[in-house]
């Protein structure tokens, strides 16, 4: 079945002309007409500009051209702005805007012949690690469907997991690409803060978000991250860095690899998950690497940290929403200060309210030394911390998520236990260090994900290593078994 | 540290944010174990750190030639806008 092949098959069946890009993406279409309905991982679906888009992706080929993503299809998460298709971001806000541009990302794949064939559920403004704020209702994990498919990006992990794509883009904050990869046995990647432009995806927290990939391996997430990537001089925050052949790299030899092993990540760690974890180290060890133990001692308070910075950004970035310019607007405004203030009641959900309130308060006279100042040199205490492990490790290896999937609705009542989902992953968005996801057991017949984190700029090294885990073990090939 | 219903009305007032009866004691037992949350913060010494904005270190505003680089594009702006008039977003009155 064409959606069990890997990218680079497709690619090749393409680039035979034994398929065609009109073909692949009407059996992507099909699938989601079957499945999406239950999961509802898919906010809007454009299945008519995708056949036209594929029809041109062949037409493309047929003038001789070529590509690793030329008539592939993907699904975008609705942060990023699509000309002329409805971006949401998961919110009651923007449910009638229509993005009057393409976002970078999304531009960029364009170019490179991919093929879009809608947009994916999320939480509101990617503020979630569950899918549950989504104005358009939870995303449903296709391993159980009586539980989330963690967040913030959990319909682009859910679609892939049920595959009903190939390949789909996400954005990470504190962990919206990794934790629901982890929870959906895909492959998701969070590049280096300005690795990928943040042109035109709509802000949560401007020093944190980072666009990235998901895909069912390493090998398959190289191509589109290379496309992905790269500078941008729209995004003030965009680093002019060379972009390395992803593809080419994978399979950079392993032997001497430094891993390190985070002493904070292993401390209370559940045993079933810390089993799953070792046993993918010892499978790094017979492949050539060597572990060291290393130890970042402010990370325990990444958790807090991060729930100041970002909810203060939040409260900043979205002041924008003002029912004036786009946006939803209040019925019936009596005066400027109710069109705001009821605009801003009405159009956002609870927990956008909750961290926009947070922000408010950390930034406002009188706290702003003690919250917002404070978790600023905290987030360099949890940086140093990092630099310090590099200098003993290539790449740092450990859990992604506490457990499995949990049941929806389990959480949404404590914010805080919420908010503790992505204590493993917090760390690298606070010192801007890419991460990565991938499959490394089941725990209850639900998956789990370990995770890779490395120095600035490394991403092809956390690619190859994944890579490297994924030739030797069979995880990422698992697939949810009601979606054959 | 708990915040009292003044506070969070004087938060969301702040923030423009209409809060409803129904959901005001929500927000003041939820944000109350956000703040008691961040709290734990206080206890890090962070006695001549320097505080970070940004998670790259070096990296600096760019400048660019002062060319005109974007057409004018405010009706295709606008047609996201809830009311517009003449090219001009309409607003309650302001000024009496």
């Amino acid at each position: 079945m064409l959606h069990s092949l890997t990218l680079g098959e497709l690619a090749t069946r393409l680039a035979r002309k034994e398929l065609s890009s009109v073909e692949l993406t009407r059996h992507f279409l099909a699938r989601i007409e079957q499945f999406n309905g239950p999961l509802n991982a898919l906010i809007t679906v454009t299945a008519e500009a995708a056949l036209a888009a594929a029809a041109a992706a062949d037409a493309r080929r047929a003038r001789g051209e070529e590509g690793a993503l030329l008539g592939i299809p993907l699904i975008h998460k609705d942060i990023f702005l699509t000309d002329g298709v409805r971006t949401s971001c998961g919110s009651r806000m923007l449910d009638n805007f229509i993005a009057p541009y393409d976002a970078t990302v999304v531009e960029r794949l364009k170019q490179a012949g991919a093929i879009m064939l809608g947009k994916a559920n999320m939480d509101e403004f990617a503020m979630g690690s569950s899918n549950e704020t989504s104005y358009y209702g939870p995303v449903r994990n296709p391993w159980d469907l009586t539980r989330v498919p963690g967040g913030s990006s959990g319909g682009s992990a859910a679609a892939l997991a049920a595959r009903l794509a190939p390949i789909a883009t996400g954005t990470d904050t504190g962990g919206s690409i990794r934790q629901p990869a982890a929870l959906t046995g895909v492959t998701g990647v969070k590049p280096t803060y300005g690795r990928v432009s943040r042109y035109g995806m709509v802000a949560f927290a401007s020093s944190l978000d980072q666009a990235g990939v998901f895909a069912r391996s390493a090998a398959d997430a190289a191509p589109v991250l290379k496309v992905m990537a790269g500078f941008d001089p729209r995004d003030s925050t965009s680093v002019d860095v060379p972009v390395p052949d992803y593809p080419a790299l994978l399979d950079a030899p392993m032997k001497g690899l430094r891993l390190g092993l985070l002493r904070e990540f292993f401390e209370g760690l559940d045993a079933r998950n810390a089993a799953l974890i070792k046993d993918a180290i010892a499978i790094y060890q017979s492949l050539g690497a060597d572990t060291v133990e290393v130890s970042l001692p402010h990370l325990p308070m990444s958790v807090p940290t991060y729930y100041v910075v970002a909810p203060a950004e939040c409260s900043s970035n979205l002041s924008r929403f003002d029912g004036v310019r786009y946006g939803y607007r209040c019925e019936q405004p009596k005066d400027l200060l109710d069109l705001y203030k009821r605009s801003r009641g009405e159009g956002f959900g609870a927990e956008v309210k909750r961290r926009i309130m947070t922000g408010t308060y950390v930034l406002s006279a009188g706290y702003f030394d003690a919250y917002y100042l404070k978790a600023q040199q905290v987030r360099r205490l949890i940086t140093d911390d990092f630099r310090k492990a590099f200098a003993q490790a290539d790449l740092l290896i450990g859990p992604t998520t506490p457990t499995p999937a949990f049941a929806i609705g389990a959480k949404m009542d404590d914010p805080v236990t919420m908010y503790l989902n992505d204590i493993y992953t917090i760390g690298a968005n606070l010192a801007g260090l890419p991460g990565l996801s991938m499959p490394c057991g089941l725990i209850d017949e639900l998956p789990m994900g370990l995770q890779l984190i490395g120095p600035h700029f490394s991403e092809g090294k956390l690619l190859s290593a994944a890579h490297h885990y994924q030739r030797a073990t069979a995880w990422h090939t698992q697939s949810p078994p009601e979606y054959p | 540290m708990s915040l009292t219903r003044q506070d969070v009305e004087k938060i969301a007032h702040l923030a423009r944010l209409a809060i409803t009866e129904g959901e005001m004691p929500v927000y003041v037992k939820s944000l109350s174990s956000i703040v008691a949350f961040v709290d734990e913060l206080a206890r890090v010494d962070t006695a001549s750190v320097e505080p970070m904005a940004h998670p790259l270190d070096g990296q600096r505003q760019r400048l660019r030639p002062d060319e005109v680089t974007e057409t004018d594009r405010h009706e295709k702006y606008q047609a996201n806008a809830p009311s517009v008039q003449a090219g001009l977003y309409i607003v309650p009155r302001v000024i009496e």
